[in-house]
């Protein structure tokens, strides 16, 4: 089954960009939260990576911080 | 082996390897990232067939150009080290080791740091070095920007449609950057210019609640909830060990980008070209690659 992944971006974000254009090319589904206008998804974010900066990726609750390559992979298990 | 590496992706390295590849240079490009500081930029309105468009937008348009051409990038991998060896110029990263015949530095700049306590700790919990990436987070906050060069003024520019208020820290008697974006930003009603003041401190708990300036040798305190640093920038040369640098870290090129090693050359940012400006680091760029081409027809490699 496909895992459930989240991302917390800005429009404005070079690496919420890179990070979505990876999960496209690698056929993920994904929700987008754009915190720009949707605060209450900014608090959540920050709830969650118990930090401000953008991008955060929740994979099936694992939270990543930042486009960190490596890790989304491990998460995602591609 | 092949003709070139370029070493970063932003307006400089990119351009350069759009001449490279259209010379049919056996080509590879290595950078941490793609658009580099033009990525970060907020609005551009000087960058010429372009009247208005902003940083992500114009860094999609580079890299889309790049694309185009089928380039080899290697893409967030850090280079450690650039060495000559004979006639070959060996480049390592914290992934592999790569050769080439010439090497193109365009590896940029990159934001300096406070270095005051607090900064560490609050990184991404209030502070920031990117107003265009984390400024929506603080819609309707009060936040500071500590700094009074162009890239101050961008950022302030950004945040004041988003924050309640904004206070702009600068560290002399009056601001610096574009007489056009000061007026920009003297006309915004949310705006506090802060002349004379230095950061002592950054306040908070678990976020930035605050920072504490000196300005006129009084101490106060600014209760804002972020805090975005704009200082200015220093380049990433440290990997290039035996090229010569100019006091500032940057490296020393000529008219023809050439370095005082034979077969690596530089542009944009990370040099010690007079301007630092998106236009100028392309053009830079291209001319960068032509250099590199003439030296591998004069050497008959």
């Amino acid at each position: 089954m496909d895992k459930k992944v989240k991302i917390y971006s800005t429009p404005t974000c070079p690496y919420c960009i890179r990070a979505k254009q990876f999960l496209k090319d690698n056929n993920i589904t994904f929700e987008d939260f754009d915190i720009s206008n949707n605060p209450a998804a900014g608090e959540e974010m920050v709830a969650k990576s118990g930090q401000m900066g953008v991008p955060v990726l929740d994979i099936e609750g694992q939270i990543i911080v930042g486009f960190d390559k490596e890790r989304i992979k491990e998460a995602l298990g591609v | 082996m092949l003709d070139l590496i370029v070493i970063g992706a932003g307006p400089a390295g990119i351009t350069a390897s759009v001449y490279a590849a259209r010379k049919k240079m056996e080509l590879l490009v290595i950078s941490k990232d793609i658009g580099g500081q033009a990525a970060w930029s907020g609005d551009i309105e000087n960058y010429t067939g372009f009247q208005f468009i902003t940083g992500p937008e114009l860094a999609a348009k580079f890299e889309e150009h790049m694309r185009k051409f089928g380039i080899r990038l290697k893409e967030g991998e850090g280079v450690i080290a650039l060495e000559k060896k004979g006639a070959i110029v060996t480049v390592t990263t914290d992934k592999g080791t790569y050769e080439a015949k010439t090497a193109i530095i365009a590896s940029g700049k990159r934001s300096k740091q406070l270095n005051c306590p607090g900064e560490k700790e609050y990184k991404n919990r209030g502070l920031t070095y990117c107003a265009t990436c984390d400024g929506p987070l603080f819609a309707g906050k009060d936040v500071a920007v500590i700094g009074g060069g162009n890239s101050a003024l961008d950022a302030a520019l950004q945040l004041v449609r988003i924050a309640r208020s904004v206070s702009v820290v600068n560290i002399t008697p009056r601001l610096g950057g574009d007489p056009v974006m000061q007026d920009k930003l003297i006309q915004s009603k949310n705006v506090t210019v802060l002349n004379n003041a230095s950061v002592i401190q950054i306040l908070g708990d678990k976020f930035v609640e605050g920072v504490k300036i000196k300005k006129e040798n009084k101490e106060e305190t600014l209760a804002v909830s972020g805090v975005f640093v704009e200082i200015g920038l220093m380049p990433n040369s440290e990997f290039a060990e035996a090229i010569e640098k100019n006091e500032r870290g940057e490296i020393k090129i000529n008219a023809y980008n050439e370095t005082n090693c034979p077969g690596v050359f530089a542009a944009g940012d990370v040099t010690d070209c007079p301007e630092k400006q998106i236009i100028i680091a392309a053009g830079e760029g291209s001319k960068a690659a032509l250099s590199a081409f003439r030296y591998l027809i004069q050497h008959n490699f």
